[in-house]
């Protein structure tokens, strides 16, 4: 039932679910177009330090992926690349894919000269902005494709360093942005999720008070290659925190914020306590939380961590956080269990932000449930959704989700080849 | 192979700053022979391809070394014609970024490894892929919400399928259920999920043939090819599959251990299954006297989160009890309902059910573990409870208790009954799931072609079984479509070489057939291996067990490997130029190395890496090979072992490691320092370590001096 002879599956977004869509999909004999908002591939979890519950690095699945990516016929890459419209029907679309300069063609060698002498830097999205990068930049070591880009946005006018630097005729930076149309049997949303915007939570101190982090921010500061090369320290002193707390459902089951649980944010904490009781042997934990969701397996992760006596798990939720002058962080809960409000004193706060689908910029057609998810059923239809825009999970849940995904898809490109098998 | 070899030197970004090209080519033409060879600033560029290319298609040269970056770059431009041998030599990332620009020591570096690509490429053979007649059908195990699912997904995709039912019906666990809990909008609407429909469709789809009151006897052979003999109520039955499904679902934990929980002490003391049956049979009441039961107290985690019970969490139980008290509402508007918690689980959107659920009148939600149910005043239950919200112990009067058991797991044992030396069943790991050991890739399985799905798998819902079944059908498709071109699977997808035996030295040791982590490998009465190639993931570590060096692969080999340790250039003793031999997992430690590279990290310029497909393919006659040749050491680097393994070949530096044991013995008596050894477990993201860990290694074979074996 080799499918070579159907129309291609399109895969949009290139992080864990849709890179695990497109290379399931190429092994089961079918062709893929994977098309990627940014400059490489990895998504979220490319700028993730370890997985729970094995505190394995994503980089090891990554270079799997990688690796049947490499010289793979059957899969095209797209990357600077989105999805602008679509139309026609399951077995049959026509898709429109516009495609950003990247300003660098296959024919850089990732040298590096031209990040040397870029004068110019930009902000380092990798890295959720705590680091800069200059505007002729590889996306991370890992990346996919392995070709530096250059962001045209941050570059001082007439500026052409770049261009000489490179000895092998890489640079463009006339290009244009192009539109490409494709016919397509069926189309993936693995869009991804990004984090709940923390600056809304006045109340939890994040962009009030400097020692107030998110998780995805820890989860940059904890890798080797991040901005503290893979030391977690307080932002106003650099000061290794020996008091640190985590503020569960930051954002998340709240009617005003997020209404549904995010999923993946408990057994992440947990992660992250994990990874502060490597670095400070010394450093006390304390995990406010509504409740603890470390579903199936997980849960012999949760209870590992809940005998550590370094790890304080409170049951309550955080009603504030104020800085003191030292830059510490007065945290103020209720702790339900000893039913009373207190005031605790911590040296760095982290929030345990939520999931919020990646939908911007998504054609019609894909449909959405009342937060935003793209969980609607589609018996029929070609216009698929899998990974985190389709609900909120951890990584496992996805990578299953995408692999379901792309049998669906598979059935619409054999639909129009013979059956009988 | 290689009769007329071309070397192609590139001196690009910094290789040809860093060492002289013109030396390496004479290495290349008078000491490797090759028939030509030519250097150029970029090879990978248009000009530098076609010269290759031009080459090949004029009959200068049949086999090609490219003395450039990474075999992991540029993989497209240097991908020549199929059948060609193209090897590749790191001179970029594992010289010239990290060594000393113009430095002897690194100029005898880059030549080692061009002497060294050289030799692999003499000793590749083009691939001759399998090519059996593979069966497409896919036999799936059990007629669920999961089997029922893998079996309508894969036969509208086009494939034949063979469903296997124990029981006289289709349907399982879910079609004993009233209703589903909501897994889709609106979030808060229980309903059927049109099991019935599906459980319709399956019997009459032309591509699926349904097997009920049938079980698995017997599976024999190998994916493409697995011959299975069904006991059906007619007798025996043989088909042949493809590839495997198993959806066999989950059992409900045995509630009669639950006695502390006062299951037996009183008939209105029930588990939520039991529960289920009364609701779907019409009428909520308590089994006592059939009486109303003005109260009723759901018991959560009853058995699970237990390590005297389930260590794990069985996931649906939250959403049940939220689903069952629906059903109570809507017989009973006035009906109390206590549910006793550790923690209300509802990721994601089913949020949006639990604070529906919670937001009506009389539903009271407690923080607590239940100690103890007793039989109360007027035939009532007291149920015991501590560690509650207020800190304190309570006592709650009730009249039915419901105990909301979890899931065990129906997937290890007398399912497949495999013929397998290694056993009948798909290995298992905590929790009796038969579940993946990966975050990212929950389809691994270490019996190749057959993949669990569903509660088999993992403690999951119907919704989530439905998408699982989707993900196992689409492995189990790719398994047959790549077994059909002769190809692996997962994790060396599409990977055509495969292990031959020459059977006539087999000395039926069965080390092979013990460790092969995929249980590809049978064995006859008198213990010679029978190899099952579609069964082999091309790990190499039968490769590294046997040793009378007796399987190879085309394109790696015991022999090729050796050829590579006998490329290096040994130096006199006098010299003080230590050489090291890294023998490194290819698919973590030499990314890494790449990376330690791209950061520009130096390190010791004595080390001289051979990539390995796992380090459980390492066989211990290379060691010998290097130390009598006089190499000083031998470091090992590969995946992290243990509990939390991350080699993807199950236990690769576990076995490697086991090996060094046996040499560092006969070491000993060779009056040579074990020290010389060392294995080093790294994963691919501490590339940061890797100058430190050479360094370290090099210093330490620095102070116990050169290897008394050199020169003779």
């Amino acid at each position: 039932m080799n499918s070579g002879s159907g129309k291609p599956v399109m895969v949009i977004g290139g992080g864990i679910a849709g890179l695990t869509a497109a290379v399931e999909l190429a092994d089961a004999g079918c062709a893929v177009i994977l098309v990627e908002k940014s400059a490489g591939l990895g998504g979220r979890v490319a700028r993730m330090h370890q997985y729970f519950p094995k505190l394995c690095p994503p980089a090891c699945g990554l270079e799997m992926h990688f690796r049947r990516l490499r010289g793979n016929a059957a899969i095209t890459v797209l990357t600077l690349a989105e999805l602008t419209s679509v139309s026609g029907s399951p077995g049959d679309y026509e898709a429109a894919v516009t495609v950003r300069p990247r300003c660098v063609t296959e024919s850089c060698t990732l040298c590096g000269e031209c990040a040397k002498v870029c004068p110019a830097e930009r902000e380092d999205d990798y890295n959720y902005g705590l680091a800069k990068t200059r505007a002729a930049y590889l996306p991370h070591g890992m990346t996919y494709p392995a070709l530096y880009a250059i962001d045209r946005t941050a570059c001082p006018a007439n500026c052409r360093a770049c261009v000489d630097a490179c000895r092998y005729g890489a640079i463009r930076l006339d290009e244009q942005p192009e539109v490409r149309r494709y016919s397509v049997s069926a189309i993936i949303a693995a869009t991804g999720w990004k984090p709940y915007d923390a600056s809304r939570l006045d109340h939890l101190g994040y962009g009030r008070c400097r020692n107030v982090v998110t998780n995805v921010m820890l989860e940059r500061m904890a890798a080797t290659d991040g901005p503290t090369a893979g030391r977690i320290l307080r932002p106003s002193d650099g000061k290794e925190p020996r008091t640190v707390a985590f503020v569960q459902c930051a954002g998340s089951r709240d009617e005003n914020h997020l209404p549904y649980c995010s999923a993946a944010c408990c057994a992440a904490s947990i992660k992250h306590a994990a990874y502060i009781r490597a670095l400070y042997p010394e450093t006390a934990i304390t995990i406010f939380y509504i409740d603890i969701r470390t579903p199936g397996r997980l849960e012999e992760f949760y209870a590992r961590a809940s005998k550590d006596t370094n790890i304080r798990l409170i049951k309550g939720k955080v009603a504030e956080v104020a800085e003191s002058p030292t830059g510490d962080l007065l945290v103020t809960a209720e702790d339900a269990l000893a039913n009373r409000k207190s005031t605790m004193q911590f040296e760095l706060v982290v929030l345990a932000t939520g999931i919020v689908p990646q939908t911007d910029g998504l054609p019609e057609g894909f449909r959405r449930d009342e937060f935003g998810f793209l969980n609607v059923p589609n018996r029929n239809g070609g216009l698929l959704a899998a990974g985190c825009v389709r609900r909120p999970a951890e990584v496992s849940f996805s990578v299953q989700d995408a692999t379901g995904a792309a049998l669906k898809a598979l059935q619409c490109a054999n639909r129009s080849v013979s059956h009988g098998r | 192979m290689a009769g007329k070899l071309g070397v192609y030197i590139c001196t690009g970004c910094g290789i040809g700053e860093a060492v002289d090209g013109e030396k390496l080519a004479k290495v290349a033409t008078s000491e490797c022979k090759a028939a030509s060879c030519r250097t150029h600033p970029a090879l990978c560029g248009a000009e530098g391809c076609a010269q290759i290319r031009q080459d090949l298609a004029g009959g200068a040269v049949d086999t090609v070394v490219v003395a450039a970056c990474s075999p992991r770059f540029k993989t497209e431009a240097f991908s020549l014609n199929h059948g060609t041998v193209v090897e590749r030599v790191n001179l970029r990332e594992h010289v010239a970024w990290c060594h000393a620009p113009q430095d002897e020591n690194t100029q005898m570096l880059a030549e080692d490894y061009l002497r060294m690509g050289v030799a692999r490429a003499r000793k590749t053979e083009p691939l001759e892929p399998l090519a059996d007649e593979i069966s497409r059908a896919l036999l799936v195990i059990g007629g669920g919400v999961t089997g029922i699912t893998a079996a309508l997904e894969a036969a509208a995709a086009g494939y034949s399928v063979f469903l296997v039912e124990k029981e006289e019906n289709l349907g399982g666990a879910a079609a004993r259920c009233k209703r589903q809990t909501p897994a889709e909008p609106p979030y808060t609407a229980v309903n059927g999920d049109g099991l019935t429909a599906r459980m319709e469709a399956v019997l009459y789809h032309p591509r699926i043939q349904v097997f009920c009151s049938a079980r698995v006897v017997r599976i024999e052979g190998q994916p493409g090819m697995f011959d299975v003999t069904l006991s059906i109520e007619a007798g025996e039955h043989q088909i042949r599959a493809g590839a495997i499904v198993v959806a066999t679902g989950w059992k409900p934990y045995d509630v009669s251990r639950l006695v502390h929980l006062g299951y037996g002490v009183s008939p209105d003391v029930i588990s939520n299954l039991e529960f289920e049956r009364m609701a779907a049979a019409g009428r909520i009441a308590r089994p006592s006297n059939g009486q109303r039961a003005e109260s009723i107290l759901f018991v959560q985690c009853a058995g699970s989160r237990d390590p005297d019970h389930l260590p794990y969490c069985s996931s649906i139980c939250c959403m049940e009890t939220l689903k069952q008290i629906t059903y109570i509402r809507e017989q009973d508007p006035e009906a109390q309902v206590y549910v006793v918690y550790k923690d209300v689980r509802t990721p994601g959107q089913y949020e949006r059910f639990y604070r529906a659920v919670q937001d009506q009148a009389l539903n009271f939600f407690t923080k607590g573990e239940v100690t103890a149910v007793k039989p109360g005043a007027g035939g009532r239950l007291t149920v015991a409870v501590e560690h509650t919200l207020l800190g304190e112990s309570i006592q709650l009067e009730t009249d039915l208790v419901v105990l909301a058991t979890g899931m065990v797991p129906n997937g290890s044992e007398q399912i497949l009954n495999l013929t397998y030396r290694q056993g009948p069943e798909l290995p298992v790991i905590s929790g009796g799931f038969p579940d993946s050991h990966f975050v990212c890739f929950p389809y691994e399985t270490r019996r190749t072609g057959i993949y669990a799905a569903g509660a088999a798998r993992a403690p999951m819902d119907a919704a989530q079984a439905r998408q699982d079944a989707m993900g196992a059908a689409l492995k189990a498709i790719q398994c047959v479509e790549l077994a059909a071109q002769g190809r692996a699977v997962h994790p060396r997808g599409g990977d055509l070489s495969y292990p031959s035996f020459f059977l006539q030295r087999c000395t039926q040791c069965k080390r092979c057939t013990e460790e092969c982590p995929f249980g590809a490998l049978d064995e006859d009465a008198k213990g010679t291996p029978k190899p099952n190639p579609y069964r082999c993931r091309r790990c190499g570590v039968c490769l590294g067990a046997c040793p009378e060096r007796i399987v190879s692969f085309k394109n790696y080999s015991v022999d090729m490997i050796a050829s590579m340790i006998k490329a290096i250039e040994v130096p006199e003793e006098d010299e003080d130029k230590p050489r090291v031999l890294a023998l490194v997992c290819e698919n973590d430690a030499y990314p890494a190395m790449d990376l330690a590279g791209l950061k520009r990290r130096r390190y010791d310029p004595s080390v001289r890496v051979v990539p390995l497909r796992c380090l459980g393919s390492l066989n211990i006659v290379w060691i010998a090979d290097a130390l009598s040749r006089g190499l000083d050491g031998v470091i090992l680097v590969g995946c992290k072992y243990g509990d939390d393994y991350q080699c993807h070949f199950t236990k690769g530096s576990e076995l490697a490691q086991r090996r060094l044991e046996n040499v560092k013995e006969t070491l000993q008596r060779l009056q040579l320092e074990s020290e010389r050894l060392q294995l080093t477990q790294l994963a691919i993201n501490e590339w940061e370590q890797l100058p430190q860990v050479f360094d370290a290694f090099v210093e330490r074979i620095r102070k116990l001096g050169p290897n008394p074996y050199k020169g003779f």
